[in-house]
């Protein structure tokens, strides 16, 4: 009887670590794929791949555009980079031909300019250019450059302008007039923010190879593949022992405690978020993987945002069900895990789609100012339409009441990690990275420095946009609104919210952004800090400094030294995940909402209670 | 005046920094084991694999420094009270004005043949981690000795690494000589479902050795003979006093010290594991060799070398542990049976991992202890009605203000006093207070 129970236990075992190492192969052989299709294509410019290209092209640049690439024609390049670097230089050449026909070559404007100085007339020991003077040498320039040139100079003819010198002139007149001529030509060329959409058109419109003929069978191979596999690797540890803390062995893998395979994951996903910001053209390919699923939703195409939220949905569904497995014992995490999986899937992915389809603005209703930075951006894209205009409403209802009665009630907890999806993305794929955070003092106040520098700019930002918004005007006090916005979309967006804050997960710990950057966890961390009732809750002097709980803590906070001193944590970055109670051995944590004045929030320090044993022995 | 502390543990450290608190006084801790502290109660979880030492360190190495907190990394090889200065391993000789000594426990050793072998030890010091780390790399099977809550984070560590682990037990059921039955099974059912090989009622005879004079098997009292390369010795602990044996300062099992930790010498105290109260409470040992011992001694120490004489009374008992996945605390007394003139609610889950057991007076029915497995209470509430000397049915009615279970956890409380209503034929006590901080702060009449 027993024999048999031990052999049927054995060939469960076998069968489990069969189908997890299956499903490790099958997901690394996915990934590799998801590689190595970057490197499947040829390019081949056609009659057919130039018409697809033409729509994507501005009007009065097509022509010029489409020619040059013509040159490209009847050769095959299989190289990514010699070929986007060829079709560069095409653009670039056109770039030039344009500045040639369309701008003022430097002899040309060398001779406009000693012209109009003969032209000049000598007063009281300075110079003084006329209006009829300057319509004298007027025919020097070209056609097209005639009346923009009189608006630029206008300021130079005026009655009673005097200039110190030959050279005075001479340098106002070069640049006033150069600076016609560029513009002229900048009108024809390519502009550095159409680049990077032209050569992603270009380079995926000019693609061929196995993967452009069977993108099904990839969408299956890499997507189908990767998460099955993935969910076989998962599906053991729903069998793996009692439930219960599992975190053996973190620090002995080289994936979880900054080894070599951490390193590499890390390596590789902050390669792609930097292709998938700054050069998605090389990426074209990871792209059109999902355009069968865009096409579906969308019906287009699928850009580099439509990629990038299918993955991450994705992402978030199957590490969730890694997460039910790994916290079976606990209802808790079980729930809070399964609210970012239904908020990612509903509001930040499917209902945007829906929106789209019935042509309102893509809105993921759950994201909120001023984590969504844009959102003031698009006023007039809100209020174009009646439910447009509510979803402004709803948005600053979020902002102003929202965060504040709900962060009252439950702590930031009820948007950061039940709720978010930066959060919901670090409490799936990043859970297995959670103890690499900084627990140091010095970290804690980087933290606070950083976080609320982000909550300022962001602030001062969304500020220009409504005064630009209000006033119609771009600057204020020498800020330029749009600039600001492009630093703040760069610097904060993309870099910090992307490329750090998931990169880095495997290196540094899956809440960098949400510590360190973001606006909207600042935001609510003031209100948790001084005017909520959450706190984690310190059970008498149970504690035996252990530093599970500091260790497990994404945020970096040093649990630890509040539950040594029988202290409450109530802290602002704090995002109630509630691992620290769950790893506590000795079960001093509790994340608790109660009456939060006086003392008992914070402030009570636990000292034990001396009295008679009374026992007899 | 120049305050010497011989041992970085939780006693000594906790000493140290109270003095700070109270006093400009230098204040040196010496210890032979580690440069900082670190907490002896995470050993487990670095072989495990769940944190490293860096992680175990409860402050920062800066702390030291910030707040005037000498660290001497120093065995000290003699004592001299007298002269009022330590000896250390490098020879150099250390003047003190107050010494307090805070050196811990050792592991016992009851003479068994092979005990000095090699791969035989137990788990007490860093350096016992690293010797066990070494012995892991080609372990087919290790052998621990000894039933108690070593003993059992033993096993787990082991398991952790799949290393095979076989568990002799003296007694018959897993720490029964505090565990009441119940609970006591409940922890042998654990051991077995882990896979350990738990082995009850059967003693250490002798340990084994290869040519090499490692450890190669175990023969038991059963007459049976286990192979093994590893042999864990986790059969509890006693002070550490070795270095107070040649001084005048008196012992017992422990160092002998007052209420106010002095020992019989002037300027020397005592404290944590290593100390022995003269006159503890009745009920109540006079050495606790557990964490919080020297977490309370620590505080009281530092007032009375600082000049303000304060009187350690030992707090009410509480002490918790993880048996692999169950998590055990206890509050107030409760024996490994029912005692005369007590009374036992014990109640347990269908899947057998949780249960409550509630101790009360059999006369007055006044509550004595609470013993929880798998469900997390409430210390400030279990003491206050122990303090309070509560009856059982008004803890009962009250009884879901002390869960401390994570939210969403199915709460059993109720089930708990229909239990009782069972029992006691005629009682109709009904649960009027559920889980949440309300409730608590009601109770324990504190301002919200
Ligand atoms: C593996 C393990 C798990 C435990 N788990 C728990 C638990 O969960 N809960 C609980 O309550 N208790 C637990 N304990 C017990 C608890 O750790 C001890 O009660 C506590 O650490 C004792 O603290 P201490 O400061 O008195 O002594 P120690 O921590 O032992 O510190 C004494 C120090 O003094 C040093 N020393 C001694 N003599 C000299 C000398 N002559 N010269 C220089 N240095 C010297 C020693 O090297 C040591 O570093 C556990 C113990 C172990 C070993
Ligand atoms: S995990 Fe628990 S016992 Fe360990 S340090 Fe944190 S609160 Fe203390």
């Amino acid at each position: 009887m027993s024999l048999l129970f031990i052999y049927f236990v054995h060939l469960k075992n076998v069968y489990m670590q069969t189908l997890k190492h299956t499903g490790l192969g099958l997901f690394l052989l996915a990934l590799g794929s998801f590689i190595a299709l970057l490197f499947l294509t040829q390019y081949e410019v056609s009659e057919a791949s130039l018409a697809r290209i033409r729509p994507v092209l501005a009007p009065d640049q097509q022509a010029g555009v489409l020619e040059k690439l013509e040159e490209l024609k009847g050769k095959t390049y299989s190289f990514k980079f010699s070929y986007v670097a060829k079709v560069k230089k095409q653009i670039a050449a056109y770039n030039e031909e344009m500045a040639a026909r369309w701008g003022l070559s430097q002899e040309a404007l060398e001779e406009y300019v000693q012209a109009a100085l003969q032209q000049a007339q000598t007063v009281e020991g300075q110079l003084a250019f006329t209006p009829e003077g300057r319509e004298a040498v007027q025919n020097l320039l070209p056609e097209h450059l005639r009346q923009p040139a009189l608006q630029k100079t206008a300021w130079m003819v005026e009655a009673g302008r005097r200039f110190r010198s030959q050279e005075d002139l001479a340098n106002n007149l070069r640049r006033e007039i150069a600076y016609v001529g560029s513009q002229a030509a900048a009108q024809k060329q390519v502009a550095a923010y159409q680049l990077k959409d032209y050569l992603f058109a270009i380079v995926k419109a000019t693609s061929k190879g196995i993967f452009w003929r069977h993108p099904y069978l990839f969408f299956w191979l890499i997507i189908g593949l990767g998460a099955l596999g993935a969910l076989m690797y998962i599906y053991p540890k729903f069998f793996d022992g009692l439930p219960g803390i599992k975190h053996n062995g973190i620090f002995h893998r080289s994936a979880t405690s900054v080894g070599l395979v951490g390193i590499l994951t890390g390596a590789f996903l902050i390669s792609f978020y930097i292709l998938l910001y700054f050069y998605h053209y090389y990426i074209a390919e990871w792209i059109a993987l999902v355009d069968p699923v865009s096409q579906w939703l969308r019906g287009e195409d699928a850009s580099r945002w439509f990629m990038y939220g299918f993955l991450y949905t994705v992402a978030i569904l199957v590490m969730g069900v890694r997460m039910f497995a790994k916290y079976r014992h606990s209802n808790y995490h079980k729930i809070r895990t399964a609210s970012v999986m239904f908020f990612q899937t509903a509001f930040a992915f499917l209902i945007p789609q829906l929106l789209y389809q019935l042509n309102l603005p893509e809105q993921d209703l759950k994201n909120i100012w001023p984590l969504d930075y844009t959102f003031f951006f698009r006023i007039e894209e809100f209020t174009a339409t009646q439910i447009g205009t509510f979803m402004l409403v709803w948005g600053i209802v979020l902002v102003l009441v929202g965060v504040p009665f709900l962060t009252y009630f439950f702590g930031k907890r009820w948007y950061c990690s039940w709720v978010c999806g930066c959060g919901g993305l670090a409490e799936t794929l990043g859970d297995p990275y959670r103890q690499l955070s900084s627990k140091t003092l010095r970290s804690w106040k980087i933290e606070r420095w950083l976080i609320h520098s982000v909550l300022v700019f962001a602030v001062l930002m969304t500020g220009l946009v409504l005064y630009t918004y209000f006033t119609q005007r771009a600057t204020l006090l020498g800020l330029n609104s749009y600039d600001v916005r492009s630093v703040y979309g760069f610097a904060i967006g993309s870099v910090f919210a992307g490329v750090i804050g998931t990169g880095f997960y495997p290196l540094m710990g899956n809440r960098m952004w949400c510590r360190f950057g973001c606006p909207l966890a600042a935001y609510l961390g003031i209100v948790q800090r001084f005017k909520s009732r959450f706190r984690i809750t310190t059970n008498g002097g149970q504690c035996i400094s252990c530093g599970n709980c500091s260790t497990y803590c994404e945020m970096g906070i040093d649990v630890r030294w509040y539950a040594q001193r029988g202290q409450n944590i109530v802290r602002a970055s704090c995002v109630g995940c509630g691992v620290c109670a769950a790893v506590c051995p000795r079960g001093v944590l509790a994340l608790e909402n109660g009456p939060n004045t006086g003392q008992s929030r914070m402030n009570e320090v636990y000292g034990p209670a001396f009295v008679d044993a009374g026992g007899e022995e | 005046m120049h305050i010497v502390i011989i041992g970085n543990g939780i006693a000594g450290i906790s000493a140290a920094r109270n003095i700070r608190k109270l006093s400009d006084h230098r204040i040196t801790v010496i210890s032979a084991e580690t440069d900082h502290f670190f907490s002896r109660t995470a050993l487990m979880y670095i072989y495990m694999g769940h944190m490293k030492y860096e992680h175990t360190k409860p402050y920062e190495d800066h702390f030291w420094e910030k707040n005037r907190i000498g660290l001497r990394r120093a065995y000290v090889k003699a004592l001299d009270t007298e002269g009022k200065s330590l000896l250390l391993d490098s020879g150099e000789r250390m003047q003190y004005d107050k010494l307090i000594l805070a050196t811990g426990s050792q592991p016992n050793k009851f003479g068994w043949p092979g005990q000095d072998l090699r791969a035989v030890q137990g788990l007490y010091s860093y350096q016992d981690l690293e010797s066990m780390e070494r012995y892991s790399a080609d372990l087919q099977r290790a052998v621990i000795v000894g039933g108690g809550l070593i003993g059992i984070e033993m096993a787990e560590m082991f398991h952790s690494r799949h290393i095979p682990v076989t568990f002799l037990v003296r007694e018959e059921s897993f720490w029964n000589i505090v565990l009441p039955p119940e609970e006591s099974a409940m922890i042998n059912r654990e051991i077995r479902a882990n896979g350990i090989d738990l082995r009850l009622s059967t003693e250490l005879k002798e340990i084994l050795p290869d040519e090499n004079g490692r450890a190669r098997a175990v023969l038991t009292s059963k007459g049976e003979e286990i192979a093994c390369q590893f042999v864990g010795l986790t059969a509890g602990v006693h002070p550490n006093i070795d270095l107070v044996k040649a001084t005048s300062i008196e012992t017992d099992r422990g160092i002998l010290v007052d209420e106010y930790l002095q020992t019989n010498v002037p300027d020397v105290y005592a404290i944590g594991d290593c100390a022995q109260l003269r006159t503890p409470l009745p009920g109540r040992r006079g050495i606790e060799a557990v964490w919080y011992t020297g977490k309370h001694m620590g505080p009281v120490v530092a007032a009375n070398v600082c000049g303000r004489p304060t009187p350690y009374r030992q707090p009410l008992w509480f002490n918790s542990a993880k048996f692999f996945a169950i998590e055990y605390q206890v509050y107030g007394q409760v024996g490994n049976q029912v005692r005369e003139g007590e009374k036992h609610l014990y109640w347990e889950h269908a899947d057998g991992r949780k249960s409550v057991r509630i101790v009360y007076d059999a006369r007055d029915g006044h509550v004595l202890g609470f013993n929880l497995m798998g469900i997390r209470y409430r210390q400030q509430v279990c003491e206050h009605w122990l303090a309070g000397r509560a009856h059982i049915e008004e803890v009962l009615q009250q009884l879901g203000a002390a869960n401390f279970d994570p939210e969403f956890f199915r709460q059993h409380e109720a089930e708990i006093v229909a239990l009782y209503n069972a029992q006691n034929p005629g009682r109709q006590v009904r649960l009027r207070q559920n889980r949440g901080l309300k409730g608590v702060f009601s109770l324990l009449g504190m301002r919200a």
